[in-house]
């Protein structure tokens, strides 16, 4: 029995275990606020699984399709207009949390992306991301996302020449830790 | 919602049409990372539900809401930037909240802080690319995801 309740202790459904404790017990006691909270967890637990397992279809397709190496190939192509395309484009196809990106701009660096472009990237890594997108448009709709797309875009090329602009001569270097 | 099912149907289609392998392949990927995820989905179901138990939506709306003051801004971009929530969480709960009252405007401010802005991160980035300049993005970025937040709230 011990070894059962321990088991059960280190999955990660833990709390969904405990939770579908808690409304059993509730029901048994007539305890009326868990009908609530039931309520509200039905509600999106239902909208969730008939809508994010589609999502994750298309994230998958997408990764398939479109591999990030291909476009690798084209960084440090120089710092204009042509280099910026690029750049945000890779960041479009990754995956990820912000430290994850991190690495990659240190790659990017040594393949000799310039210092606007390595920010530029970040910015795009964390805010335009495709998979980020989908669910974006899934949860929020697609006003908002193409708004805040469109307004995010360009505030973060702005930090990426302020950043260029105060690190020029200052010997400024993407270091591995 | 609609729009990105039928996306991802003329997707599905298209990708069958030119190669089959590539297709199970691609959502044998989707399915298994959805798996992935789902405890922890259902995680923050559960207490997004007990959560809007103890705060009824008038109180989220006023506090949060569409006319909600400066106070309510300014939390939710100082919570996006001391936060690590992975964006398979954090959209799903984006969307409950906007269906419980909470304004655009917080949402993207507070969306646009947690994936600019790293507080807790800051010790990593400092690695990379030294203190001084991990600081300058992260206060560069969080000034960048306050302009975001204010230019959407004028238009939604």
């Amino acid at each position: 029995m011990k070894k059962i309740i321990l088991k059960i202790a280190e999955t990660e459904y833990i709390l969904v275990i405990l939770f579908g404790l808690f409304i059993l017990i509730s029901r048994i006691f007539n305890f009326a606020p868990s009908k609530i909270i039931q309520d509200n967890f039905c509600l999106f637990f239902v909208e969730m699984i008939t809508f994010l397992p589609f999502m994750f279809i298309l994230i998958g397709l997408f990764d398939v399709w479109f591999p990030k190496e291909k476009v690798e190939k084209h960084i440090g192509e120089g710092s204009g207009v042509k280099g910026i395309f690029w750049v945000i484009l890779l960041a479009m196809l990754q995956a990820g949390p912000l430290y994850g990106a991190f690495p990659v701009a240190y790659l990017l660096w040594k393949k000799g992306a310039s210092i606007k472009n390595i920010f530029i990237y970040l910015g795009a890594f964390s805010t335009l991301k495709i998979p980020m997108l989908t669910f974006e448009i899934g949860f929020l709709g697609l006003k908002f996302s193409l708004l805040r797309t469109l307004v995010t875009l360009p505030v973060f090329i702005l930090i990426g020449y302020i950043m260029e602009t105060y690190l020029k001569n200052k010997n400024f270097e993407v270091k591995q830790p | 919602m609609k729009f990105l099912l039928g996306l991802t149907f003329v997707s599905l289609v298209l990708s069958l049409f030119f190669d089959k392998n590539k297709t199970i392949l691609g959502v044998k990927k989707g399915i298994k990372m959805f798996i992935g995820l789902l405890p922890a989905i259902l995680n923050v179901l559960i207490l997004v539900s007990v959560f809007l138990y103890l705060v009824p939506k008038e109180t989220l709306s006023n506090l949060l809401g569409k006319n909600s003051g400066v106070t309510g801004f300014v939390i939710a971009a100082l919570l996006g930037s001391v936060s690590l929530i992975p964006m398979y969480i954090t959209y799903p709960l984006a969307g409950i909240l906007l269906k419980s009252g909470v304004s655009y405007r917080v949402l993207a401010v507070f969306i646009t802080t947690l994936m600019m802005v790293g507080v807790l991160t800051l010790p990593l980035e400092s690695k990379y690319f030294g203190w001084k300049v991990a600081v300058l993005r992260n206060v560069l970025s969080f000034i960048g995801a306050i302009i975001v937040g204010l230019i959407i709230g004028l238009f939604l």
